[in-house]
Formats: C-alpha cells, sequence, structure tokens
C-alpha cells in the first residue's frame, strides 16, 4: 500500500523510548516507561515477563488499541518507517487487520459467537482488498486449509461454539493470516490451551512464520515456549525492558540479575527437591505507583548495592561483544555471572511411611441429560474409570493430566462431595467411597484437605484473612475458646510465613501468592495429613511459583503429610514427586515413581505430553512428537483405547485391537504400570524423549 | 391579604422545610469527610449521578421524619372556602397562613398532604421490600444451590405469580370482602415467618459450633422474633407494642407478595453462579453445613447487586403502592397517600391541575432517586 | 427444538390451570356470591335467603365441581326445583332442559354472562381486546424501535455526552409510573387551564380548546392523533425508559467483548463494527425483556384506559373488578394470563431462536 518509500532491509518495527500510563480518578498509572525494541522483517521478538510488568500494553500501543484510559505519554513507534502514535484512526484502520495483524489468548471470547467463521474470515480481505464476496470466502476456505484444519468446507460454515478451543485458535490464526500482514502480534496465543494441543499451534505459528515471512511480536509468560519460538527476546520487568538480545545469547549469558533470578525459580531439568531446590525470588512485585527509587529490581535482587543501584534512573547498557544484546543494570560488568547460586538449604530425602491411601477399581459415572433443552436421552459419562492407587505417609503423588482427564472428578470422590459408583477408598483404615463429606466425622475430615487452583477465588472476599482462617478452626473442633483459636490463627500465619497482621486484611488486598498461602494455612488448621493440591500454583507468576512449591515442601516435611498433587505441568511434576499417575480420558495411563515415568519406555500419551512441554534450557534435545486433533470428549469417548485416536504407535499394535479393547494394564519391572497395548518388546525399544547435551 | 407569587411560595416552602436542609447539609458534610472510610457507602460519593439521587431520596427520607414540624395545616383538616384554592392562596379567617400549594377538592391544603403522604409512602415501602428480600433469598439460596426438584417446585411457583398482571392480583387481594376470608392473615403468616426463619438460620449456622453461644443468640432472636410476629400477622401481641393496622396489612403483605419472586429469581441466579466459585468447595471440603455456605460464603458476595436491586424495588414498591391508591385499593380515602391523591385530583384534572400534579412529581423524584441511587450504586460496585 | 416447545407448552397450560383456579378460587369466595346474591336478587335479603338463593343456583357444591364446571370438563349443574320445573348451569338463553348441551364452559366458548353489562362475556371481551388491540399496536410501533435506538446509540460508546444525555431521560422515564406521567401529560398538553393549550388557543394555533384531547372516548369510534397520542405516548414512556436500559447495558457489555476488539484491529469500521459485529449479539437480551414487559404494559394499560377512559380491555376489567361481575372478571383474568403465557414462550423461543450457540447445540 504505503510502503513505497520503505527499505525491507530496515527494520520492520521500531519503538523508541515508548511510554504509556493509565489514567484513573486518582492518579496516573505508569504502565510502561522507555521500551525500546527492533524488529527486523522475518524475525520473531518475544516479550517475556510476569503478568502486570506491561508486555500486553506494549502489544496493544502497537496497535493503537489502549482503551479510553490509556494513553502514549512519551516514545515512538514506527512501523515500516512510519510514525504509528501520530496516524488518525482512518488510517490506523488499514494497517489493522492488513498489515499488523493479532491473535489473543481466548480463542473462543475473540470470535463473535453470533457470526460464521467463514464470515468472519471472509470479512479482513473484503474490507482491505475490496474482494467479493465469493473470492474472499475461496480464499477463506484456503486459508483453512492451510491452517491445518480438518474438512476446511464444514468449519467455514460453522459457529465458533461448534469448535474446540483448538480449532478456534487455528481459525484466529487464519483470520489474521487472510490479509498476508507483515507483522503479528500474538499475545499469550497458547495459554489457555492443554499442553498437548498447544506444541501443534506452537509448530503452525513457526511454519506459517517460515511460509509467509511474516514478523512476529511474541507475548508470553513462558520460557520454554519463548525458546521453542523466538530469535530474540526481550525480558520485561515492571514496565520496563531489563534484558534484550538474542534468544539464545540471553538465555546462556543472561547479564540482568532478573532474568537470573527467573531462571533460578523454574524447575528445569536437573532441578530436584532435595538436592538443589529452586530458588524463589524474595518479596513482591511492585505495584505500579509503590516502584522504588532507581532499579526496579533492586529491593528484591542479590546484588543490590545502596546508593548506587537506587541513585537514579538506569538506563540500558550494550553487552559488548553479542548481537544487540543490552541490560538495564548499572552492575552488570562486575557481577561474576558463572558463580554457582548460594547453596540453598539442601535437605534428604525422606521415606515413605505408612499406607494411608488406597484406591481399588474406583469408578464414577455421571448420567447427563443430552439435547439442549433438558429431557432427551440420558447418556453415562465416565469421569474415572477403574482407578487403582496407593499412596503413603511423607509421599508426593504427582496425578497428572489435561483438561477432561478425569483429575478433578477424583479430587471429589475422594473428598467425599461426591460418592463413587463402584470400587473402594481407604482413608486411614477406614473405608469412605460411599461417605459423602456431611456424614464424615471432623476428625476425617480434618486431616484430609484440599489446596484449590484459582488464588482469585480460593478465599471468600467479603470474609477477613483471620476469620476465614478460625472458621476452620472452629468446624475442626480445635481450640477451646476464641483466644486460644486466635493464637492458633496466627501460628498458621507464622506456618505459611505470612505477617501477622495479614488477619486484619481482606482478601482483595493479598497477591495471589499470598492468597494462595492462606489456602495453605486453612487447609493444615486441622493438621491435615493428606493434601490434594489442584494445580496450586499453575495460576501464579513463576517466581512465586517456587516460594509456594517450597512451603508446601517444607511443610510436608514437618507433618509427614501426604500430598497428591495434581497438575498439567510436567517441570514441576517432575521437580517435586515421588511419584506420578499420568491420566487420559478417565483413566490412568501409566503409573510408576518419577524415575520410570520420565524415562522409556513411556505410555505413547505420556510420550507426547513429555515431548510438548516446552523447556527453558538451550542444551536439551527434544524428539518432537506433535499428536494430531484434539482431545475427544469425555462425553463421547473412542471405542478401545482411549488414545488410540491420537496414538502414533497405533499401527505396531496387530488386528486393530486398539479400536476394539480398552488395554490391560502390564506390569514392568520396579512395579512401573502402564495400559497399552503395545508388546513389551516395542516398549523395550522406545528411546529417550529428552536428552540433555554434554556442557 | 394577596395571594403568593410563585417565587414567595418556593421560599415560604423551602423556610418551611429548613429542618430537612440541615439535616442534608450535615449527612453530605460527615460523608464527604470520612468517604473513604465507608465502604461502599463512601462511594456514592465518588459519583455525581449516585450523590444526586442520594441527595433526593434522603430529602423525602428527612421530610418524613420531620413531616410534623414541616406541615402548615393539619393535613386532613377542611377549611371552608378553600376548596380548589389556587397555590398560594391566604386561608380566610386565619391571617398569615397560606396554602402553599392551593388546596384540594375537599378543602384540605396539599402542601401539608404531600409532606405527610411522603411519611407513609415510606414507612411502608423499604419495610415491604426488606420482608420481600428476607423471603425471596430464603427461598431462592436453596432453590440456587441444591437444584433440582425443590428448584423446578419453587422456580414454578414464582412464575405462576410472576405471569399475574400485577393489577388482577391487586383487585383479588386487595379488597375489602377477603379480609373477612382470612386469606390476607394466612398470607400474612407464612411471609412473616421467613425473616424469623432467616435470623435464626442465619446465627445458628454461624455460632453451632459454640452451642452456649448459639443458643443465646438464636433465643434471642426467636423470643423477639415471635413476639413481632404475633403482633404483625395475627394482632395478638400480648404487650400491645406491636400491631397493624388490617387495611394496612392487607396492602403490605400484598406488596410483598407481588415483589418476592422477583427477588427469588435474582438469588437464585447469582447463588447459581457463585457456587461453582473455590472457596464455595473450600466451605464443602471441611464439612461446613449448606445453610452456613449459602448464608455466610455465598450471600455476602452477592450482596453488590442484591443492594441496586432493593434501591430498585424500594422504587417500584412505591409506585405499586401509588398504583393502589390510584385505583382507590386499601387505603383509606381520607389518607393523604400519592396515589389516591393523584387519583383524587385527577377528575378535575382538566380545570385545577395542582392536586393532582404535586402528589405525581413527588413520587417521581422519590422514584427518580432511588433509581439513581441504584445506578450510581451499580457503577461504583462494578469499579473494584 | 419440537420437544422444547411442546415442553414449554405442558407447563404452559399446567400454569394457566393454576392461574385460573386460583383467580377462581379468589373470585368465588364467600363475601363476593353474597355480594352477588344481593346484587342479583334483592339488596336487602336476609341470610337465610342468600344460602337459599347460593343454593339454587348452584354456588354451594364443592369449589372443585364448580371449577370444573366453569372450565367446562364437569357437567353442568341442573336440578328440580319442587314444581317440576329444572333449572341448570347449562339451561338459559331460551334453551330448555332438552336442548341444552352437558358442558358449558370456557372450553365449550361459553364464557357466561356479565352482570354489569348484561352481555355475554365472549362479546364484550371481543369488543374491549379490539379496543386495545390498537392502543397495543400503537404503544410497540412507538416503543419498541425508539427504545432500541436510544439503547444501542447510548451503548456504543459507554460514558460520552450522548450516553450521559440518553440514559438521563432512560431513567427518569423508568422512575415515572403511567399515573403520574398520564397526568402531567393532559395537564401539559391537553387541559385547558394549564400547559401550553391556553397559550396556544390565544395566539389563535389551535381551533378547540385544547391542543391534545385528554379524554380517549372519541377514540372509540375513530382514532385520530389528537384523541390517541396521549394514551400511546404514556403507556410507551415506560416502557421506552426500561427497554432502552436493558439494551444499553447489553451493548455496553457486548462492546467490552474480545470479538468486539478483534473486530476493531482487524481494520473494520465504528459503524460496520457496531451494525455486522455488535448489534446481533446485543438484541438477544431486550428481546427477551421486550416480550416479559407483556404484564407490565398490561398494568399500562388498565392505567392509561381508566385515565383517559378509553373503554378497552382494561377498563373492562376495572368495571368488572369494581361491581363484583365474576363471570367477567374470570374472563379477563383467563385473556389476560394467556397473553402473558404466550408472550414469555415467545421470548423463549426467540431467544433460542436468536442465539447460535443455543439453537445447534
Amino acid at each position: 500500500m504505503s510502503d513505497t518509500t520503505w527499505d525491507p532491509s530496515k527494520p520492520i518495527l521500531e519503538i523508541e523510548n515508548l511510554s504509556i500510563s493509565f489514567f484513573t480518578r486518582l492518579r496516573e498509572i505508569p504502565a510502561v516507561m522507555d521500551f525500546s525494541c527492533t524488529v527486523m522483517p522475518g524475525e520473531a521478538m518475544g516479550l517475556v515477563g510476569e503478568s502486570g510488568c506491561g508486555k500486553s500494553t506494549v502489544a496493544l500501543a502497537v496497535m493503537r488499541d489502549l482503551g479510553k484510559n490509556g494513553r502514549i505519554v512519551a516514545g515512538s513507534i514506527r512501523f515500516k518507517g512510519r510514525d504509528l502514535t501520530t496516524m488518525t484512526e482512518e488510517e490506523l484502520r488499514h494497517i489493522r487487520g492488513s498489515e499488523i495483524a493479532m491473535i489473543y489468548q481466548e480463542p473462543m471470547a475473540s470470535l463473535n459467537p453470533a457470526m460464521k467463521v467463514g464470515e468472519q474470515l471472509a470479512e479482513v480481505p473484503m474490507i482491505h482488498q475490496g474482494m467479493s464476496r465469493a473470492e474472499a470466502w475461496a480464499l477463506a476456505r484456503q486459508i483453512v486449509a492451510d491452517v491445518r484444519l480438518p474438512d476446511p468446507d464444514r468449519i467455514i460454515n460453522a459457529y465458533p461454539h461448534q469448535l474446540s478451543g483448538g480449532q478456534q485458535q487455528r481459525i484466529v490464526i487464519a483470520m489474521a493470516l487472510m490479509a498476508k500482514p507483515a507483522l503479528l502480534i500474538l499475545d499469550e496465543p497458547t495459554t489457555a490451551l492443554d499442553v498437548t494441543v498447544e506444541a501443534g499451534i506452537v509448530d503452525l505459528v513457526k511454519d506459517l512464520g517460515t511460509k509467509y515471512g511474516t514478523s512476529m511480536l511474541f507475548i508470553s509468560h513462558n520460557l520454554g515456549l519463548v525458546l521453542d519460538v523466538c530469535d530474540r527476546l526481550c525480558v520485561m520487568y515492571s514496565g520496563e525492558a531489563v534484558e534484550t538480545g538474542d534468544v539464545r545469547q540471553v538465555f546462556d549469558k543472561m547479564r540482568h540479575p532478573y532474568t537470573q533470578a527467573l531462571f533460578r525459580s523454574i524447575p528445569l531439568p536437573g532441578a530436584d527437591k532435595n538436592s538443589s531446590p529452586l530458588i524463589a525470588i524474595p518479596g513482591n512485585f511492585p505495584l505500579p505507583h509503590e516502584r522504588p527509587k532507581g532499579c526496579n529490581f533492586g529491593p528484591r535482587c542479590d546484588y543490590f548495592q545502596d546508593g548506587r543501584c537506587n541513585a537514579g534512573d538506569v538506563p540500558m547498557s550494550v553487552v559488548p561483544g553479542d548481537d544487540r544484546h543490552a541490560s538495564r543494570c548499572v552492575k552488570w560488568a562486575e557481577i561474576d555471572w558463572a558463580a554457582p547460586p548460594k547453596a540453598g538449604k539442601t535437605t534428604t530425602k525422606l521415606e515413605p511411611g505408612r499406607l494411608v491411601l488406597k484406591m481399588d477399581d474406583l469408578k464414577k459415572y455421571y448420567a447427563v441429560s443430552t439435547g439442549a433443552f433438558g429431557g432427551g436421552l440420558k447418556k453415562v459419562v465416565k469421569a474415572n474409570e477403574t482407578l487403582s492407587f496407593e499412596a503413603r505417609e511423607n509421599e508426593t503423588l504427582a496425578i497428572v493430566g489435561e483438561s477432561g482427564c478425569g483429575k478433578s472428578t477424583f479430587a471429589k470422590v475422594l473428598m467425599g462431595l461426591e460418592t463413587a459408583t463402584s470400587g473402594q477408598i481407604m482413608l486411614f483404615d477406614e473405608n469412605v467411597q460411599n461417605t459423602p463429606i456431611q456424614s464424615r466425622h471432623p476428625g476425617t475430615v480434618s486431616k484430609l484437605q484440599m489446596v484449590f487452583q484459582n488464588p482469585f477465588d480460593t478465599l471468600n472476599p467479603s470474609m477477613n484473612v483471620g476469620r476465614q482462617i478460625i472458621r476452620a478452626l472452629e468446624i475442626f473442633q480445635k481450640g477451646s475458646s476464641d483466644a486460644d483459636r486466635s493464637e492458633m490463627m496466627l501460628k498458621l500465619l507464622d506456618m505459611v510465613k505470612l505477617p501477622r497482621a495479614f488477619a486484619e486484611r481482606m482478601p482483595r488486598q493479598l497477591s495471589g501468592g499470598q492468597k494462595q498461602r492462606v489456602g495453605i494455612a486453612r487447609a493444615f488448621a486441622g493438621g491435615a495429613k493428606v493434601v490434594v493440591a489442584d494445580e496450586p500454583v499453575s495460576a501464579l507468576d513463576v517466581s512465586v511459583q517456587a516460594a509456594v512449591t517450597d512451603l508446601l515442601m517444607d511443610i510436608q516435611r514437618e507433618n509427614r503429610t501426604t500430598l497428591l498433587f495434581i497438575s498439567h505441568d510436567l517441570s514441576i511434576v517432575r521437580y517435586l514427586s515421588d511419584r506420578v499417575m499420568v491420566m487420559y480420558l478417565g483413566h490412568v495411563v501409566e503409573l510408576g515413581s518419577t524415575d520410570q515415568v520420565f524415562s522409556p519406555p513411556y505410555h505413547p500419551y505420556t510420550e507426547a505430553l513429555l515431548s510438548a512441554v516446552p523447556i527453558a534450557d538451550t542444551r536439551v534435545k527434544k524428539r518432537r512428537i506433535v499428536l494430531e486433533g484434539d482431545i475427544p470428549s469425555a462425553m463421547n469417548p473412542p471405542p478401545g483405547c482411549p488414545f488410540q485416536t491420537r496414538c502414533r504407535w497405533k499401527s505396531q499394535v496387530p488386528g486393530g485391537l486398539c479400536e476394539k479393547e480398552v488395554p490391560p494394564v502390564q506390569v514392568l519391572a520396579g512395579g512401573h504400570q502402564i495400559k497399552c497395548h503395545l508388546s513389551a518388546d516395542v516398549l523395550a525399544k522406545m528411546e529417550p524423549v529428552i536428552t540433555i547435551a554434554a556442557e | 391579604m394577596e395571594e403568593l407569587s410563585w417565587p414567595v411560595i418556593f421560599a415560604k416552602m423551602a423556610w418551611h422545610l429548613l429542618p430537612v436542609w440541615i439535616a442534608l447539609v450535615v449527612t453530605f458534610a460527615l460523608s464527604i469527610r470520612f468517604k473513604r472510610r465507608l465502604g461502599l457507602y463512601g462511594k456514592l460519593f465518588d459519583s455525581t449521578v449516585a450523590m444526586s439521587g442520594f441527595a433526593l431520596v434522603m430529602f423525602w427520607v428527612f421530610t418524613a421524619i420531620f413531616a410534623d414540624i414541616i406541615i402548615t395545616h393539619d393535613p386532613l383538616g377542611q377549611i371552608s372556602g378553600m376548596k380548589n384554592a389556587l397555590p398560594g392562596s391566604p386561608v380566610k379567617g386565619a391571617e398569615g397562613t397560606w396554602y402553599l400549594l392551593g388546596g384540594d377538592s375537599l378543602a384540605r391544603d396539599v402542601f401539608s398532604r404531600v409532606v405527610m403522604g411522603a411519611r407513609r409512602v415510606l414507612a411502608i415501602a423499604p419495610a415491604a421490600t426488606v420482608i420481600a428480600f428476607m423471603v425471596g433469598i430464603t427461598l431462592g439460596l436453596p432453590a440456587g444451590y441444591f437444584g433440582g426438584k425443590l428448584d423446578t417446585l419453587l422456580s414454578f411457583v414464582a412464575n405462576l405469580v410472576l405471569a399475574f398482571p400485577v393489577i388482577l392480583l391487586f383487585y383479588l387481594l386487595v379488597t375489602p370482602e377477603i379480609r373477612v376470608t382470612g386469606i390476607p392473615i394466612i398470607l400474612a403468616a407464612v411471609l412473616f415467618l421467613f425473616p424469623v426463619i432467616f435470623i435464626c438460620v442465619l446465627l445458628n449456622s454461624r455460632y453451632f459450633t459454640n452451642p452456649p453461644q448459639r443458643n443465646l443468640y438464636v433465643g434471642v432472636s426467636l423470643v423477639i422474633g415471635l413476639w413481632a410476629y404475633s403482633g404483625l400477622a395475627f394482632n395478638l401481641d400480648p404487650l400491645g407494642v406491636w400491631s397493624m393496622d388490617p387495611n394496612l396489612l392487607n396492602v403490605f403483605v400484598s406488596v410483598v407478595f407481588v415483589n418476592a419472586p422477583t427477588v427469588f429469581r435474582i438469588v437464585r441466579g447469582i447463588v447459581m453462579d457463585l457456587k461453582s466459585r473455590d472457596y464455595v468447595a473450600a466451605g464443602q471440603t471441611r464439612g461446613e453445613g449448606p445453610w452456613y455456605i449459602m448464608l455466610w460464603e455465598i450471600l455476602p458476595n452477592a450482596r453488590g447487586p442484591l443492594i441496586v436491586d432493593f434501591c430498585l424495588r424500594i422504587g417500584y414498591t412505591t409506585i405499586l403502592l401509588g398504583t393502589l391508591g390510584f385505583f382507590g385499593l386499601g387505603v383509606s380515602p381520607e389518607s393523604p397517600d400519592w396515589g389516591s391523591t393523584i387519583d383524587d385530583g385527577r377528575r378535575l384534572l382538566a380545570v385545577f391541575p395542582h392536586p393532582a400534579v404535586v402528589p405525581a412529581l413527588a413520587l417521581m423524584s422519590l422514584v427518580l432517586g432511588l433509581n439513581l441511587l441504584a445506578d450510581g450504586l451499580r457503577e461504583e460496585s462494578l469499579r473494584d | 427444538m419440537l420437544l422444547f416447545t411442546l415442553r414449554r407448552l405442558g407447563v404452559m397450560l399446567l400454569t394457566a390451570l393454576a392461574l385460573t383456579f386460583v383467580v377462581f378460587f379468589m373470585t368465588n369466595l364467600a363475601p363476593n356470591l353474597e355480594k352477588l346474591a344481593k346484587s342479583e336478587a334483592s339488596v336487602r335479603m336476609s341470610d337465610e335467603d342468600v344460602t337459599l338463593w347460593l343454593d339454587r343456583n348452584g354456588f354451594t357444591r364443592p369449589l372443585l365441581v364448580r371449577y370444573g364446571e366453569w372450565l367446562g370438563a364437569v357437567p353442568g349443574w341442573t336440578r328440580t326445583a319442587e314444581d317440576g320445573v329444572i333449572t341448570g348451569r347449562c339451561i338459559r338463553n331460551g334453551l330448555t332442559a332438552e336442548t341444552a348441551p352437558r358442558y358449558c364452559g370456557v372450553l365449550q366458548g361459553d364464557w357466561g354472562q356479565s352482570t354489569v353489562f348484561k352481555q355475554p362475556v365472549t362479546e364484550i371481551l371481543s369488543r374491549s381486546l379490539g379496543a386495545t388491540g390498537w392502543l397495543m399496536f400503537w404503544v410497540m410501533a412507538l416503543m419498541v424501535p425508539t427504545s432500541l435506538i436510544l439503547g444501542v446509540l447510548s451503548g456504543m460508546r459507554e460514558g460520552s455526552r450522548t450516553d450521559r444525555v440518553l440514559s438521563s431521560f432512560a431513567i427518569a422515564s423508568t422512575a415515572t409510573p403511567e399515573y403520574v406521567s398520564g397526568v402531567i401529560l393532559i395537564v401539559l398538553l391537553g387541559s385547558a387551564t394549564a400547559g401550553i393549550s391556553p397559550v396556544l388557543a390565544s395566539w389563535g394555533w389551535i381551533e378547540g380548546k385544547t391542543l391534545f384531547q385528554g379524554t380517549a372516548t372519541s377514540a372509540m369510534d375513530k382514532i385520530t392523533f389528537w384523541n390517541f397520542a396521549l394514551p400511546v405516548l404514556t403507556i410507551a414512556l415506560y416502557g421506552i425508559g426500561y427497554i432502552a436500559r436493558m439494551t444499553r447495558a447489553s451493548m455496553t457489555e457486548v462492546m467490552t467483548q474480545q470479538y468486539i476488539r478483534t473486530a476493531r484491529l482487524k481494520g473494520v469500521s465504528f459503524g460496520q463494527v457496531i451494525m455486522r459485529h455488535a448489534l446481533r449479539n446485543a438484541l438477544i437480551a431486550p428481546f427477551t425483556v421486550i416480550m416479559l414487559q407483556f404484564p407490565w404494559l398490561l398494568n399500562g394499560v388498565v392505567i392509561v384506559e381508566t385515565l383517559f377512559n378509553y373503554k378497552g380491555f382494561g377498563w373492562t376489567l376495572v368495571q368488572a373488578a369494581g361491581n363484583n361481575d365474576i363471570q367477567l372478571l374470570l374472563g379477563c383474568s383467563v385473556v389476560a394470563v394467556f397473553v402473558v403465557l404466550i408472550t414469555q414462550l415467545i421470548s423463549d423461543i426467540g431467544y433460542v431462536f436468536l442465539n447460535p450457540r443455543i439453537r445447534l447445540s
């Protein structure tokens, strides 16, 4: 269009000293300060940081869509040499969608529920190229095929809600590609998706980037994903870029204390809860209006030097010798980056104690009525199918699986919120499978407690923290008087390392990590012996995750607790669990010690899952196994083996057995269980998915 | 004596309303001074819409409170020669007094009647709304929380009442004949039981872990509750403190009956949304009873939409009471309430508009104030 | 879809039965019957005479049986007096015991006789419904487009000046019940002594004494702008505010949705974003509201017809209720209940139809 003056060897996007503020009635809140970055044609730039660091604000500023309250207060954003910050709405409209396109976090929310997919796609070329309706639909069909969706004719005539999450995200990508934009902005495009689906989307994005030569601005909180997708990266902290450079150079030769701390707090292969525990970043993310003077990271930094780091604004300084590598640290040249971390407290491995929980052949079926208007046929959903396992004192058992695998139902049955359809649950020598929670003895209830996933939801927003813990104490019949319980509550706050003053606070005054700590304190109020932790850290920022995980481990060590750790994140599972149970569509497909599960032979699903998890370590070599399609619905599971629709090993089983029969559980050496038809010698020939290159 | 001109009429009215102005200024000055410490109420004073709504509502509240000082004449007294007198007419035979807003068709002072009418409206509407809320909440909570057959049944009954055209219901429920049959007493007996149940369950679910404390709280509320209940519903209060005019009871009960199903539906909807929250699951996993979860975990978090609806509903109830008055149902013809005054005035509307227009404007401004207040509250509570 | 409609119809019938029974019960309470006896026979009847009269006219039998008779599901009563004359529920209008049908209730189309108008209920109802139909038609024609346009205009740019002005208007109009706005409108536009009419008359701009007519009685014969504008406006005003606020709420919610941002960042112009992406999603909720407005509109109709003396359905209802005309009141209730239930059904089906997310799942 108007890019005749633009020289393709120049950067496609140049952001210089950008500052963005949001204006509320009370004050101006700076969201992004002095941010600069450059994206060259064909390059993929990653923006990494924790929530609230301003990375999405940067993306929206490029689109000039900051809403009513947001304003660019300084700096420039040049796209193909033209300044976007001074463009009129009309000029912007020609660029949006045709030259810069955006892909969002929630695919379902970004598609119009009342318009057919094809219509939403065809709209783009009709607006920007003045294409006829028929041509635009034909193009839409072709692009839908390009994003590897099956049966494009059906898809373009469907409404968004008729597609699965993965398919919807592919449609959003297709929509962004309709006008062959020069720059693609991806804002956490896979966060809402399951890991195995995410792997497919990431593959697609990489291929399309190469195919169309599109530049990308890739926003993510996941370092592993950025390593997978991007060429360059920019780490943000509290509204500022703190380090930028080539992805591999930054990963291997980081020159900012925040980047270093971030890497030390995520569980990479080789981390171990006993011998080399994670190192959490101390303190909290500063609120926008409470940022310190000088370096924003100063108060949490190990290398902080008073009078120097907090003297004044810290500029970006170039790291010589590398490719456009820069760091916002006054001391970067003096720090010994190769020094090993100050040794954290190491502990010895705990031996598992007596058996506390035993599930035998547990089944949970639901009757669900089909049809939108009630009535209709009743259908049985098999949420849990023949679940058997044991857990011992002191042990951490991880339960791994993606959405619909039945892990939440399992937790509900165990807690007594639902009763089992058949099978047995032995909890401390007591059969509880048919005892709903109201009929359980308070002693039993207090010994089995749960930590919930969503920190923003786990505490009652209209009751103060202390009151909520005291209520748990009252219900568990602890303490003899109000004063007694109040004292116990303060001790519990000490245990989860929260200041005692927090007892008076309302949940909205707490950060996510602090709320999660209160949730843990509440769960342990009655001296819980078995704790079900349902994704307790997955909604938290990486640097906070380490601290909360650490806390759980500490409490476990003190109380000899059995921890049932439900998670979809294999990195954290490998780090902290003793044994792992992998679930898929209600079935336990693999069960064994952590070492057994993370090394061959694998169940084909575990293999794919391991391959799909992005790892932020340049030394790791992975075999790429991308699963076709989406997870089948639990309402309508495939016949035979639940995994057969996506299994790449299916051809190795003779006689189409996978489609006919549910496989038996094979018990391999060391009690390692795999539910698969593959013969023992095929399993034995499997190769490891992840190898760490020798340094 | 001369007839007064309009500016003088307004000046005189403003003078008579002096206690109201003083009270308003004091309320606003104190509230704005301490607004940061007053939670949601304090936030009202951040929004112009909410403040103007609150000012209108409080104007009528204070008018109702100080009505005895404000009125210039007996609202029921007829003064000969003042029939349909125009606003600002001097009162015959009494030097220095005027019918500020004229006289009605029975030669009564319109200004005094409107002021006294405020007292009547503000005595019934909020109280009826409170009872309707207690009924709606007590039934809506379990319907939303448990679902299933209970929900189907209660929802069916609620829809049944809602499908009734309100006017028809009033014509059937609020007639002098119906009092003979005792139906209002039966309805009152059922509806007035809910507040007692509500408060007892509320306290019991919270304090059952500590029996002595629970027995004290529940006991006290039972005694007071049943005492008031016996007086209000059956007029059997042995001490004679609680009682309600049968006419009023009839109107009151009908208004509660019409409002409760809507509250039920709102509460049920909110509960169905909130019951999937993790803090509810946390309550369940530590073995809390369903009523504790409903009343202490869910209800406090539903307060935002409920407070907004409460304001709107007082306005709606005011309109309903006016409708009743307009059709001459359930109120004595003497009564200064706004609805029946409008009805009285409309017969001569084309010739003497003032007896109808004044209460019409009064009613409109009160409802407008409540609506503005609700709107402001909604916006402020969304801002968190 | 079919199953859904059938289920809804079933629930609707059950509701209708329950409601008519309640109305039947309430209108046939002992005091009402006593009043009826006194007004039909003689005002100065003794209590024994009243009982006798009620017994002779079949009012003393069990309530459920009488309800069944009225419905037409139970054969009408017959009674042979000592002198051999057979009287019965169905024996009237010149029919004899032999020619009269066994069932004569609502289901057979026999809605009874009005005691006030001395005419069959069906006749009165069809006449008054016709009159009210015109009123409703004009109310809808004014109210729906106006309120939707107001709601969309104020909701598409939340917090703008247009939004503030329109929202204030909407709030003010919902705060004004019909008996208030009617009074104010009459005084402003239809009074010979107040408002603008005396001014206009003195300038010689209008022929009569008033600009609009303060009553709508003449509209029974011929509807003109001058006799019908005020009643229509009075009903519509309240509804406009309510529907406009609903539309605004729905519109502002849709405008914050991610897919609106997607559309905007696709380069779709603001007008197109509104027309193609926002409107359809935003109008689903108000549609339901408009349909559920009918019970309230019925209220407005009763008030306005009384206020403007327009002899439609609402006026008839007031007359029936005020004069203890049991059969007519029952007839009115049946009509009112069915209007409400049918609009609810339409709103349910329409909601499903407008919303592909429900329609196709």
